[in-house]
């Protein structure tokens, strides 16, 4: 049983998410109105760590796992490597925006329009089952057997990732 | 005799060499031609040797063939034969060739182009042993270029000079109307009997169910007609005496002793030809010019002031000898001649160009005297110049004698000709011995010097053959002589070939004509002597025998012939080429200008319709292509975020269409 | 557990996408456009974790889905900030409106 099943009312649930997500939704905005692309970072590395404990709320604790260990853990710290490597546009002098920007955010509210009819109108087929037992033995199950070949393909897909981040951000000798 | 396809082989192969390996290196040049002669003239002797103890030889000749290509239903086979007659001047070739090669290193020496000489003329000695031993009439006729194009290439060898060069023309061209008509001659044969293989057009000729005899008379006069060009017989031997402007081992070579000589020997090799004609017409023919040539030479010889001319016309003068003989049907008598011949013309080329090497000029009336400075040329010259005469007991005198024999049996008319030009001959050899090496120096600046050994070796060589050479063909009922020498030469070569229907007689010994000749020789000789070694004439005295007055003109200027063959062929062939061209030139130039220039303006309005409608055309398209590459441009910013925001707005239209369906 | 309606987190996820989005349309900055990206790939897991707890509670398909897009992210950023490198060093700049090598 996960530990929120204890708790007496969904009001409490209720207040825990709309604080988390209210979290989640400032940091995102710090994130992509920050002058400071480093500041920038930093409110990303709390979204992730929000958006984390949303998967907590919503009784995933392996993807939440996963999202500290790879989001906060790693994407963050390379995002922030490569914004100390890039020096100078951490000039906070430096506009933010580009020219477009009123024609993103027009576009992005037509969007945002959309996908917000489709949640509200669309007929969720909502399921009353309970959730499985014991997901981290089941999810490693999976994982070998139905999902193997994605899986291995995940992998392959990571390791040339390395590869290629390697080859391509490497110094090449004498330029 | 197996391996008689080796001696034309050996002088190609030093050819080849020289051209392609020593050009540089004159003495290894040299060297390299005359070891190959050498090697052909070992062979070829043994040769001689092995026919000449091989019995019936005439009737089952050496053959040695190889089928060259195929020509409609049957092949063409290529090959050597070896009977008596090849036999004879097979020995004949190489041996004078090995002796003029070897004369040859001292004449050419400081000759700039001293290897291509000997290049050339193992090129010959290859054609020369080639056409000898041919077995068909293709192979000969093959060789018989080869010497032609040798012949052309070494009267023009000092090609600097116009005269040369002129006179290498000439002879081209003049002995080209011969090969022509020569070959002609070749393709009725083939025609006729289906073969151009001697062995196999002797008994076709024979053989009236095959042949057509006024045809193969024709032939045989296109056949004579290529002899007459290579042998230079009246009237296409213009180019003979112009050919001495080569080096005088050529002129002892090609143009005395060998490639003259071939058109002789193409007589003997097809005699069959001839005989089978019914009554042997062609011969006539043969007979008539060969006298007609001799008599004509001589009188022009008489007449001539350079040594080497002098000996041109007398070489034209004894082919028609031996043309004679042959026409006479004296197969042996005339064969005899041409060795006998051969050996004393080289001997008195080679004498007369040591002659010239000494002196440096080839007038005959610039030297004189040189009887005690050249002692050796002079005393082998002398022997060369009695047995042309046909004084006894040299070689000239028993193979004349045989043909005057012959001729007198058989036509008198040509016999009185025959020994008229014998009387010409001794006269004509005095008149040259006495200007040149008797008296005194008339030009004493002139330091005249004996030759080198390698040049005088070679003269003592060919004089001992001379002085005994006459002793194989004596004739048999000759008081003492003939019965102890018993006739070699005929019972080889006349004897061997009786059975194909050739002249077996032996000759015989005529004591009247041998009598007449000998006196008229003499006489000869002394009227020589007394006119021009009598008393020492000076440079610029006339010719005593320009008393003859026009008849000394007309001598002097060879019968006009050049003269006659100007106005009559050359003329009008300048004068229809200039006509021709003067058509051209308004005629057919102007019609082609005028379709140019037609299809000049029909072009330039091609051209307007292109520039102004076909391009404008096409640079419309490309202006509205550039216009909007222009304007589209514009689009591509390069911007990545532009795209992103165009690939939104995308996506967002194809949400939109899928919502409204 | 039906405290927190489905559709409160789908709204939620709207809205973060819609943020990211935003952010990758608007900035100057290259990381920036990265963040972007990162922000609306979390909404994506968002939605996915919600929809299986929602829907599929009993398959494990949402979540395994969550674990790919994570892998893929995390591929992606590498990839795009080793491009940024490599870019920087040419040009010394990483403003996205400065590199425009395919403008016509």
């Amino acid at each position: 049983m996960p530990p929120f099943e204890n708790l007496p009312t969904d009001l409490v649930l209720q207040g825990i998410f709309l604080l988390v997500a209210g979290l989640i939704v400032v940091a995102a905005v710090a994130v992509v109105t920050l002058r400071n692309i480093f500041h920038s970072a930093l409110a990303l590395i709390l979204c992730f760590s929000a958006v984390a404990g949303l998967y907590i709320l919503l009784e995933a604790p392996f993807v939440a796992a996963v999202q500290v260990l790879i989001y906060v853990g790693a994407i963050s710290v390379l995002i922030l490597f490569a914004v100390m490597l890039t020096e100078r546009v951490m000039d906070p002098k430096m506009g933010a925006r580009n020219e477009q920007w009123w024609l993103g955010l027009l576009l992005t509210a037509i969007a945002a329009t959309g996908l917000g009819a489709i949640v509200g109108f669309a007929p969720w087929p909502l399921s009353k089952a309970p959730i499985i037992n014991d997901q981290i033995t089941a999810l490693g199950k999976e994982f070998l057997t139905t999902y193997v070949l994605p899986f291995e393909v995940a992998s392959l897909l990571l390791l040339m990732a390395l590869l290629g981040a390697i080859i391509i951000a490497r110094e090449k000798e004498g330029g | 005799m197996d391996l008689v396809w080796l001696v034309p082989l050996f002088p190609v192969l030093a050819f080849a060499a020289i051209i392609f390996f020593t050009n540089r290196s004159p003495n290894l040049s040299a060297r390299l031609a005359i070891l190959g002669m050498a090697l052909s003239t070992v062979l070829g002797l043994w040769i001689f040797f092995q026919a000449l103890i091989t019995p019936g030889l005439a009737e089952h000749p050496f053959r040695l063939t190889v089928n060259w290509f195929p020509a409609g239903s049957q092949a063409v086979a290529i090959g050597f034969l070896v009977d008596p007659l090849a036999a004879i001047v097979l020995a004949m070739v190489t041996t004078v060739c090995l002796a003029i090669f070897i004369y040859s290193q001292g004449y050419m020496h400081a000759d700039p182009r001293y290897s291509r000489f000997f290049a050339y003329i193992s090129l010959f000695a290859s054609g020369m042993l080639g056409f000898v031993l041919a077995d068909n009439l293709l192979l000969a006729f093959l060789s018989w270029e080869i010497m032609g194009l040798c012949s052309y290439l070494l009267i023009g060898f000092w090609f600097e000079r116009p005269a040369a060069a002129n006179a290498a023309k000439k002879a081209f061209i003049t002995t080209k109307v011969g090969d022509v008509l020569f070959f002609l001659g070749i393709l009725l044969l083939w025609f006729q009997t289906g073969s151009l293989a001697f062995s196999e057009i002797y008994p076709a000729v024979q053989n009236l169910a095959i042949v057509d005899p006024q045809i193969v008379f024709i032939a045989g006069l296109l056949i004579f007609a290529g002899a007459i060009g290579k042998s230079a017989q009246f009237p296409l031997h213009v180019w003979l005496p112009d050919a001495m402007e080569g080096p005088t081992p050529v002129s002892a070579l090609i143009h005395a002793a060998t490639m003259v000589a071939a058109g002789v020997y193409l007589i003997a090799r097809t005699f069959p030809i001839f005989l089978a004609a019914s009554g042997s017409p062609a011969l006539i023919w043969v007979a008539g010019i060969g006298a007609f040539t001799a008599l004509f030479a001589a009188t022009i010889g008489l007449a001539q002031n350079d040594i080497k001319r002098v000996l041109a016309y007398s070489t034209i003068s004894q082919l028609g000898y031996m043309m004679a003989a042959l026409g006479l049907g004296g197969f042996v008598a005339g064969i005899f001649h041409l060795i006998a011949h051969a050996f004393f013309k080289a001997l008195l080329f080679l004498g007369a160009g040591s002659v010239i090497h000494g002196v440096n000029t080839n007038d005959m009336w610039e030297m004189g005297g040189l009887r005690k400075k050249m002692p050796l040329t002079f005393w082998t010259f002398l022997i060369g110049a009695l047995a042309l005469a046909g004084i006894p007991p040299l070689s000239g005198f028993w193979s004349k004698d045989e043909i005057l024999g012959e001729a007198f049996l058989h036509n008198p008319l040509i016999w009185g000709t025959l020994t008229l030009t014998a009387f010409l001959t001794a006269l004509y050899m005095a008149r040259q011995i006495s200007l040149a090496f008797l008296g005194q120096p008339r030009k004493p600046e002139a330091h005249p010097h004996e030759s080198p050994p390698v040049m005088t070796l070679p003269l003592i060589f060919l004089a001992t053959v001379t002085l005994f050479l006459g002793l194989v063909g004596v004739p048999d009922d000759f008081p003492v002589l003939g019965p102890i020498l018993g006739n070699p030469f005929h019972r080889f070569l006349g004897e061997n070939f009786a059975p194909l229907g050739i002249e077996a007689e032996a000759g015989t010994f005529q004591p009247l004509v041998l009598t007449i000749s000998v006196a008229v020789a003499l006489s000869g000789l002394f009227l020589g002597w007394f006119l021009y070694g009598r008393k020492p004439l000076a440079l610029g005295q006339p010719d005593p025998l320009a008393r003859l007055g026009p008849v000394w003109t007309f001598l002097q200027n060879k019968w006009y012939i050049d003269e006659i063959y100007n106005a009559l062929i050359i003329q009008p062939v300048i004068r229809l080429a200039d006509i021709l061209r003067s058509f051209d030139q308004l005629v057919v130039d102007g019609l082609v200008n005028f379709s140019g220039k037609a299809t000049a303006s029909f072009a330039e309005f091609n051209r307007l319709i292109d520039v102004y409608i076909v391009d404008g055309a096409v640079n419309g398209i490309g202006r509205v292509g550039n216009f909007l590459g222009q304007e589209l441009r514009l689009i591509q910013t390069g911007q990545v975020q532009n795209y992103m925001l165009i690939v939104l707005i995308s996506i967002l239209m194809l949400a939109g269409l899928f919502i409204a369906q | 557990m039906s405290g927190v309606p489905l559709s409160w987190y789908l709204t939620l996820a709207t809205v973060l996408f819609a943020i990211g989005l935003y952010g990758t349309l608007s900035r100057k900055n290259a990381v920036g456009i990265l963040m972007g990206i990162e922000l609306m790939l979390n909404a994506v897991n968002i939605n996915l974790i919600a929809f299986w707890r929602f829907i599929t509670p009993h398959l494990l398909t949402g979540q395994i889905f969550a674990v790919f897009v994570i892998t893929v992210a995390a591929s992606e950023v590498a990839i795009g900030l080793a491009l940024i490198l490599a870019i920087y060093r040419q040009k010394k700049t990483i403003d996205i409106e400065e590199i425009d090598l395919l403008k016509g």
